[in-house]
């Protein structure tokens, strides 16, 4: 069998099996929502001021959605450039370009095996969140209807699949977080510098979001986008902000990739 | 893509320069490997022979020049390393895997038949009985003969290597002598730098000599042999007068004034004899007159050390430039 985009893709996702940091960000995944489940139990209060913040004591399945809130400020956003930040630049590290880019594989087939298996590392960061988050919640909070956004109550089964569907749709700003990861991981060539890099991305987009004045950039900012996924809570379902994230986000995803392809296709390889 | 005919050229290079910023570390750079040659690309630190061979593989740009494996080009694509395989400076490994998951990684990346490769290439550089321990724990002599494994994986017809013997003990550098003699009897094409002398004399068929990134000579080793065997010492009772005979003498060249006498190249016997008879005419006795054997190390050393720069052309391919040698 030649060699190709999935068999860089497949030894990319056993390279991320063998390293710590993986494990560092999917555990974080995992023992967030754990946390955040251990502490409510213990309290009587509530977040009330958060969207279904007050349901939280009334039924698990409000859990997931105040974490989707909460994380994209910076959880989310750290948990994806862990790995984004880092996949391109580890090859800097450890100076293994020179090998895996003269056997039989172009620049390109590996660029792009590392752009999946990022995406695959976030898509599971996310899935585990969820999946911990609904089981920690239904445990503690029960397995009960929730009240969308638009006041209507709507049963424990049908909030059980809106839910997986914001879970699946967060996944659309936060691979656009990975692509600039993915860009800053390239260029910079350092996994550190791509990672704070690509939180500070993040935070700064959310510091033009509460700037006065500039109330009109607003749903065009990648920070907006992490809560289109309430368009889906409303009845009927809010098409408008949902339409509009895949394209805002396409619009950052799309040119951060394109210029760390060309950045990676065009860049030497020498030790520096 | 044209099909590689076994008799294309492993490696033609012509006009081959890098700039990085200011500094030039390539400069004009020609350069034939035949096949079956062993190839030695001779130079001291940071005269350009790593950034060479990045460009060979098609790691690097070259600002200027083209580089043809095989007739293609490595700019275009990994197609061109069909068949070529080698590292430049120390070989690199993902330190949390194991030699043999690095190699498996590799061998995946290579495609064909390249995993069934594995145990025997583990074998022939004496690392199968480490090569479940992660690559983390090795030494800097066991990288380098795993990345010699990882070569062997392609099953190349062309080997560039960069400074294989270093970090080898003295037994690991016999291995390695040992098995690119081997290579190279079953075919292999070989191109390895080195600034040790020793080495490429012992391995090499043809040698490229290179200062600041210029080849300052490039052919046979039997013909840079020929050419540093041809030195002369002489030393008589009146130095002043000999220099000026010396000077005015056909077929005398490259006077240099040295504590034992005066040294010169001479393009052939002929000339020595005449020159004797030169000397008597003009009064001035001879004391010593005789021919030295200067080492290849003294020619090494006088291609890439001093303050003369290299020659603006470098030599054509296979025709040593200073004095001509005639019965090569
Ligand atoms: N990435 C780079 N950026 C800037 N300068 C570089 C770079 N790589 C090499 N050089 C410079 O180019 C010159 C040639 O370096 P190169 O590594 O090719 O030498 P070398 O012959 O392999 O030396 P050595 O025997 O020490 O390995 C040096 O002056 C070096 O400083
Ligand atoms: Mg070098």
């Amino acid at each position: 069998m030649n060699p190709g985009v999935l068999t860089v893709y497949r030894w990319e996702l056993r390279k991320l099996r063998a390293q710590k940091r993986t494990y560092l960000g999917l555990g974080a995944a995992a023992l967030v929502p754990i946390i955040f489940v251990v502490a409510l139990a213990t309290q009587s209060g509530q977040p009330d001021e958060v969207a279904f913040g007050r349901y939280l004591h009334d039924t698990g399945l409000a859990v997931p959605l105040v974490l989707l809130l909460f994380g994209s400020v910076w959880m989310f956003p750290l948990i994806t450039a862990l790995v984004a930040g880092d996949i391109v630049a580890a090859e800097d590290r450890h100076d293994t370009l020179k090998g895996i880019l003269t056997r039989s594989v172009e620049r390109q087939q590996v660029f792009a095996g590392k752009v999946l298996a990022t995406f695959t590392y976030a898509v599971l960061a996310i899935a585990i969140t969820g999946a911990v988050a609904l089981g920690a919640g239904i445990l503690a909070s029960g397995f009960n209807s929730i009240v969308s956004l638009s006041g209507t109550r709507v049963s424990a089964t049908e909030g059980l699949g809106l839910v997986g569907l914001s879970l699946c749709f967060y996944l659309v700003p936060i691979l656009a977080v990975a692509s600039i990861g993915l860009l800053f991981s390239t260029v910079f060539r350092n996994s550190a510098a791509a990672i704070v890099g690509t939180l500070m991305f993040s935070l700064l987009v959310q510091l033009v979001g509460i700037l006065p004045g500039l109330g009109a950039l607003h749903p065009y900012l990648l920070s907006t986008q992490f809560n289109a996924w309430q368009g889906f809570l409303r009845s009927p379902i809010d098409w408008g902000p949902v339409i509009r994230a895949l394209w805002v986000c396409a619009l950052y995803a799309a040119p951060a990739l394109f210029a760390a392809v060309l950045v990676f296709l065009r860049r030497d390889v020498a030790g520096d | 893509m044209p099909r590689v005919t076994p008799q294309a050229i492993p490696i033609e290079v012509r006009g081959l320069v890098k700039r990085y910023g200011e500094l030039v570390a390539v400069d004009g750079v020609d350069l034939t490997v035949e096949a079956g040659d062993v190839f030695g690309y001779l130079g001291p630190n940071g005269a350009g022979k790593t950034t060479s061979l990045r460009m060979m593989l098609g790691l690097i740009r070259p600002s200027a020049g083209e580089v043809r494996l095989f007739g293609r080009d490595p700019q275009l694509g990994v197609k061109a390393l069909e068949g070529v395989a080698g590292f430049v400076e120390a070989p690199s490994f993902y330190p949390y895997l194991s030699g043999r998951e690095n190699l498996r990684l590799f061998a995946s990346l290579d495609g064909g038949d390249a995993l069934e490769r594995i145990e025997e290439s583990l074998g022939i550089v004496g690392l199968a009985g480490c090569a479940k321990d992660r690559v983390g724990g090795y030494s800097h002599g066991m990288r380098q003969r795993l990345g010699i494994a990882a070569a062997l994986l392609r099953k190349p017809r062309l080997l560039m290597l960069d400074e294989p013997a270093t970090g080898l003990d003295p037994g690991g550098m016999r291995d390695m002598r040992d098995l690119i003699r081997e290579l190279s009897a079953g075919g292999m094409t070989v191109i390895l730098s080195s600034h040790l002398l020793a080495e490429v004399e012992e391995l090499c068929n043809r040698v490229a000599i290179v200062r600041s990134g210029r080849i300052a000579y490039q052919g046979s080793l039997a013909e840079l042999r020929a050419q540093a065997g041809d030195s002369y010492l002489l030393r008589t009772s009146d130095e002043a007068r000999a220099r000026a005979v010396l000077a005015a003498q056909p077929g005398i060249e490259g006077l240099e004034a040295t504590a034992d006498g005066t040294r010169f190249g001479a393009r052939d016997e002929s000339a020595v004899g005449a020159l004797s008879l030169a000397l008597a005419d003009a009064d001035a006795p001879i004391l010593e007159l005789s021919r030295r054997h200067a080492t290849l190390e003294d020619l090494f050393f006088s291609l890439t050390e001093g303050d003369a720069p290299p020659p603006a052309a470098p030599a054509a391919d296979g025709a040593p430039r200073r004095h001509p040698v005639e019965a090569a």
